[in-house]
């Protein structure tokens, strides 16, 4: 294998006689050419600490021309080295000498691995900045242009990442031939080095002085938007959204905006999606007057688009884009305009794009006020907590919050008890674990009163799920519920409940009473927990099965800080001391690890 | 947890857990449901209002020389589409499409004379209409080709026609390549090998036999093909690791491999190692691996010289925690070995036993079981026997070793035998091997020892280093120079 029967000759054993601290350094570059890969691995990865010991002279001479030797390797091995070379300038001497790093990482930026490829490129960006503008025109630029020459295409998509880098500080005849390149990358006949190209096209526009923006990016952005392929046409929108920027509203008018209606048109769903997915950003990047007259329609359209992965794209948008829309004139854009689209989408055919939704039109209510919201939305918001999916309940009652501070949780609460009611039993435990977050929130919303009446029983009842994940949610809701509503309420509601499952046939319910417990009676205080909790647990001590034992043992462990020094060395001492002698094993370890660390042993 | 049996109580509780049936549904459950609804098409979009189909006389029926113009009309009607996941909508010019389809089918294979010229422009235009499209997004973004049913085309009541017409077509002694050229172009290639993606398994069996044909009949379309379905597999490899026609291609470049003239081209050889070979280390490649080793193994039997860097090319990939994988690879391996010349054999013997070596000591028994299986090949065995002092020394290690050791029956019998083997190939050398082995071993464990050591050492060197850049940041240099001049 490579490293192994790799015919580099390496930089013989430094140092290895004389300098004893140096011996290991010598073994260490044998390593790098080890058989196993693990070990040549192991070795990369602390390529720091060899260059460190041999010094940046011999770093440079030996170490160095060594790794660009030995570049064929496993790609794990090339990813790590990539990675170790961005760090390495100060290894080798210094800016002066970044140069030298420039041959092994320019065969790494070769490689066909990509995530090889890659990494070398982010270290090449990186070291490029520590080049002077001399080393950079001398050195850097030569290997972006020969990289953009290369005949297989990865040298030429790892081109694509360094002009950006490399062109605001170079003189302005290199700068021409740098634009020429990279002209010729965005025509290139591979797909893979346009769409590279594509993707970097924006950061490159960022760089660019203006008249070069518009003689020469956006020629390269209009044709890769039209490009034969979707998957390089889609990474123009991406483009679109840095180039927008730059431009001023006459010139994007005129030099951008085409290619943008073609876009949210296209013929592939995979470029509308990517026009929906970044509506936002393009939203900002093209400002207010723009939005209105284009964005708003083609948004229309991607609300009601044929396929529905668009759909739910721009269904996650419309929060933010009525956010973003200018504040005078905003409302009647949103009611004329938007809402309709929305009101369909409601009762769309896919799950997802109803799912979508339901996730940010709660978000409208703040924008639209008290009064539009009660007439306009709440009707959508009720039909979406009866919706069929749980995933779109879910979601509006995940963000009852916002609606909350706009016209109270009243107006909602009547249709909203039978959705919880509905997920709080829903057969999958993953929706049931979702609405017991919630209930912290919706019971501060909801009122005391309110919570006694209609949820209290539900929250009981996930004690006893049976899913472990539920018992243990429910107890962690009992302990917010209880910072919420006060040690009273739990005294009176809760704490009863409680202790009362201690005695319950099920060993698995008796747990639980040990989990609430441990969750309630630091919230509880000193009285309830020495009145009313100790007494059951140290009742349970004696229970027939060990799991309720041993966990006796932990929650006395747990409880005992709360407990005064009475109740600890009278009551729980001698029962964790019983436990201690136990005849299972799990339960002796608990109840002496209890003992020692509440310091009773 | 604890030893001591649950009380009667969890026993009622398993029961009441077992009536109240948890969310967990059943990937079989969730499969049905997704069933019901596993068809999509991206084909239709609203085209505004939609044109009503009215029928056309029978072809049959008319002179020869309506017969011309009527073919026209047909084909011009057959361009229209029609949404067919509605499947209530516009029931009746369905039907009239389906019929006209029929009937152009029957109307090209059966007649002769009737592929003029002036037809093949519509004769595309029509073709185009019905089979270009963006392909629907995957109805489960997840879609395990070996697990989960296809979403099929919901237009294949058309579609289906449409292929089958484009067959005859291609397929009819009248067919003119040098006057289709003019209309079946490199961008129609394009949009034809974009369709491979399918998710439709019989979509992608017409397009395997369409692409066949035309790649038969266009020489001057052969290298682009070539050249597309090269960047089809990069960018599977290297971007989405998704494309549904992988195998199909990879078929039809079987039997394209095998027409290749010797010496092979640069270009051949470069789609060899860059393309087919990094192939191996797609995640599905369960489902084209037998296509994909059928073509390298044609590649090989086209040119010996190959076979060196194949081999190595695979030693690379070399699965390194997917099992099944790496029962593939033993298979490909020994397809390789079979056609392997000798000469070729000695320059890759030594890598290519070692990881032989190092599968049949896997502790999973289908591994080992297959390298061990390479011992059944009399071919392979006359290989081994032949350059028995360099293989010898490098598998005896592992096969002593699971011979005492490893857990399944099966494969301390298969590694008996294949001991048995090698003894009788070299007695000698075996009972050299045999007298060393404990040294080795503990030659081996010094190793070890050793590189734990080295290891301490340098995390000490490291610490010394970090307490010496404290101390002196600003003469760090200096301090270096001097530990590490000699």
């Amino acid at each position: 294998m490579a490293g192994a029967a790799g015919p580099g000759t390496g930089p013989v054993a430094a140092g290895g006689d004389g300098d004893d601290s140096l011996y290991p350094i010598a073994v260490l570059i044998d390593e790098l050419r080890n058989e196993d890969v693990q070990l040549r691995l192991n070795s990369i990865k602390k390529l720091s600490t060899i260059a460190l010991a041999l010094g940046v002279e011999r770093t440079r001479t030996e170490l160095l021309p060594f790794l660009t030797d030995t570049i064929y390797d496993e790609d794990e091995v090339l990813l790590a080295l990539a990675e170790q070379l961005g760090n390495f300038t100060g290894l080798v001497g210094g800016p002066d000498f970044a140069h030298c790093l420039l041959p092994p990482l320019e065969s790494l930026a070769t490689v066909e691995e990509t995530v090889v490829r890659d990494k070398a490129v982010e270290s090449l960006r990186q070291i490029s900045q520590e080049h002077t503008p001399i080393a950079l025109e001398a050195h850097f630029v030569p290997l972006v242009k020969r990289l953009a020459s290369g005949d297989w295409f990865t040298s030429r998509t790892s081109a694509c990442g360094l002009f950006s880098v490399c062109y605001p500080r170079a003189s302005n005849a290199v700068k021409a031939e740098i634009r020429q390149h990279f002209r010729s990358l965005c025509s290139d006949d591979t797909p893979m080095v346009r769409r590279a190209a594509a993707s970097k096209l924006g950061e490159f526009a960022k760089v660019l002085e203006l008249d070069s923006v518009k003689s020469e990016i956006v020629p390269l952005f209009t044709n890769l938007a039209s490009d034969e392929q979707d998957s390089v046409r889609l990474l123009a929108v991406e483009a679109c959204v840095s180039i927008a920027q730059l431009l001023s509203q006459e010139d994007l008018e005129a030099l951008v905006m085409p290619t943008l209606r073609q876009a949210a048109e296209d013929k592939s769903w995979r470029v509308r999606y990517m026009v929906a997915d970044k509506f936002s950003e393009l939203q900002k990047a093209v400002g207010p007057k723009i939005t209105l007259n284009d964005l708003i329609p083609a948004f229309q359209n991607l609300l009601k688009d044929c396929e529905a992965e668009v759909r739910a794209a721009a269904a996650h948008k419309v929060k933010e884009l009525c956010e973003n829309l200018p504040p005078e004139g905003r409302e009647t854009i949103i009611m004329n305009q938007i809402l309709p689209f929305i009101k369909e989408l409601v009762s769309d055919t896919n799950q997802h794009v109803k799912s979508a939704l339901a996730s940010v039109i709660m978000g409208l209510s703040t924008i639209l006020g008290k009064e539009n919201t009660i007439e306009h939305l709440l009707p959508l918001f009720l039909a979406q907590l009866k919706d069929e999916c749980p995933e779109v309940r879910l979601n509006i009652i995940s963000n009852l919050d916002c609606v909350n501070e706009v016209i109270g949780i009243r107006q909602l609460s009547q249709s909203l008890l039978p959705a919880i009611v509905e997920l709080a039993e829903d057969a999958k435990w993953r929706v049931r674990l979702a609405i017991i977050e919630y209930m912290p929130l919706l019971a501060g919303q909801l009122g005391v009163q309110f919570f006694d009446e209609k949820l209290n029983s539900l929250c009981m009842a996930w004690l006893v799920d049976h899913v472990y994940a539920i018992r243990e949610a429910a107890t962690n809701n009992l302990m917010k519920l209880v910072k919420k509503f006060g040690t009273e309420w739990a005294q009176n509601t809760i704490v009863p409940k409680v202790l009362v499952m201690a005695s319950d046939p099920n060993y698995l319910h008796r747990m639980t009473t040990l989990f609430c417990i441990n969750a309630l009676s630091e919230a509880c205080g000193q009285e309830i927990t020495t009145k009313q909790m100790l007494p059951i647990v140290l009742k349970m001590a004696g229970d027939q099965v060990a799991n309720v034992r041993f966990n006796v043992a932990k929650s006395l462990q747990k409880i005992g800080p709360i407990l005064d020094t009475d109740a600890l060395q009278e009551e729980v001492k001698p029962i964790l001391q019983k436990l201690g002698q136990d005849e299972d094993v799990d339960v002796k370890y608990f109840a002496q690890e209890a003992l020692s660390v509440l310091a009773l042993a | 947890m604890s030893s001591s049996s649950p009380p009667v109580g969890a026993a009622s509780a398993a029961i009441s857990a077992s009536e109240k049936v948890d969310g967990f549904t059943r990937k079989s459950v969730r499969k049905a449901q997704r069933q019901k609804r596993s068809q999509g098409s991206s084909q239709f979009r609203s085209q505004g209002s939609q044109a009503e189909l009215h029928p056309l006389p029978q072809l049959k029926d008319a002179t020869s020389n309506e017969q011309q113009e009527l073919f026209c009309q047909k084909l011009q009607q057959c361009c229209i589409l029609f949404d067919f996941m509605d499947s209530v909508s516009d029931l009746k010019s369905k039907e009239i499409k389906r019929a006209t389809l029929n009937e152009l089918v029957e109307y090209v294979s059966t007649n002769r004379g009737v592929i003029v010229e002036s037809a093949y422009s519509d004769i595309v235009k029509m073709i185009s209409a019905n089979i270009f499209r963006t392909l629907p997004p995957s109805d489960n973004p997840d879609f395990d080709p070996e697990e989960d049913e296809p979403t099929l085309e919901a237009s294949w009541p058309h579609i289906q026609l449409v292929y089958e017409f484009f067959l005859r077509f291609l397929e009819s002694p009248d067919f003119q390549p040098s006057i289709a050229k003019r209309y079946i172009d490199q961008k129609f290639v394009q949009q034809l090998l974009e369709l491979f993606d399918s998710e439709d398994p019989r979509e992608r069996d017409f397009l395997k036999t369409v692409l066949h044909r035309i790649y038969g009949k266009f020489l001057g379309l052969r290298a682009f093909i070539r050249k597309q379905i090269n960047n089809i597999f990069l960018r599977f490899i290297y971007e989405t690791e998704h494309f549904n026609g992988v195998a199909e291609l990879l078929e039809i470049l079987g039997s394209i491999i095998n027409g290749f003239a010797l010496p092979l081209k640069a270009e051949h050889k470069q789609f060899l190692m860059k393309v087919l070979i990094p192939m191996h280390t797609a995640k599905g490649l369960a489902l084209f691996h037998a296509q994909l080793a059928y073509c390298v193994v044609q590649f090989l039997e086209k040119d010996t010289t190959l076979t060196e860097p194949v081999i190595r090319g695979l030693l690379k990939f070399w699965p390194k925690t997917c099992s099944q994988k790496e029962v593939m690879f033993l298979g490909e391996i020994e397809e390789i070995l079979d056609v392997i010349e000798p000469t070729q054999f000695k320059k890759i013997e030594e890598p290519l036993f070692k990881q032989i070596s190092k599968c049949v000591s896997s502790s999973h028994f289908q591994v080992a079981e297959r390298a061990l299986y390479f011992w059944n090949n009399e071919y392979i065995l006359s290989l081994i026997e032949e350059n028995i002092d360099k293989i010898l020394p490098i598998m005896f290690g592992s096969l002593y070793k699971i011979s005492k050791e490893h857990w399944n029956p099966t494969i301390v019998a298969l590694v008996y035998n294949v001991l048995k083997t090698l003894m009788e190939m070299n007695g000698k050398l075996f009972d050299d091997l045999t007298g060393s082995y404990k040294a080795e071993r503990q030659r081996e464990k010094k190793k070890e020892l050793e590189r734990e050591e080295l290891w301490k050492k340098l995390e000490e060197l490291k610490l010394k280093k970090a307490l010496e850049k404290q101390n002196s940041a600003y003469n760090m240099h200096s301090i270096l120079s001097n530990t590490s001049d000699e």
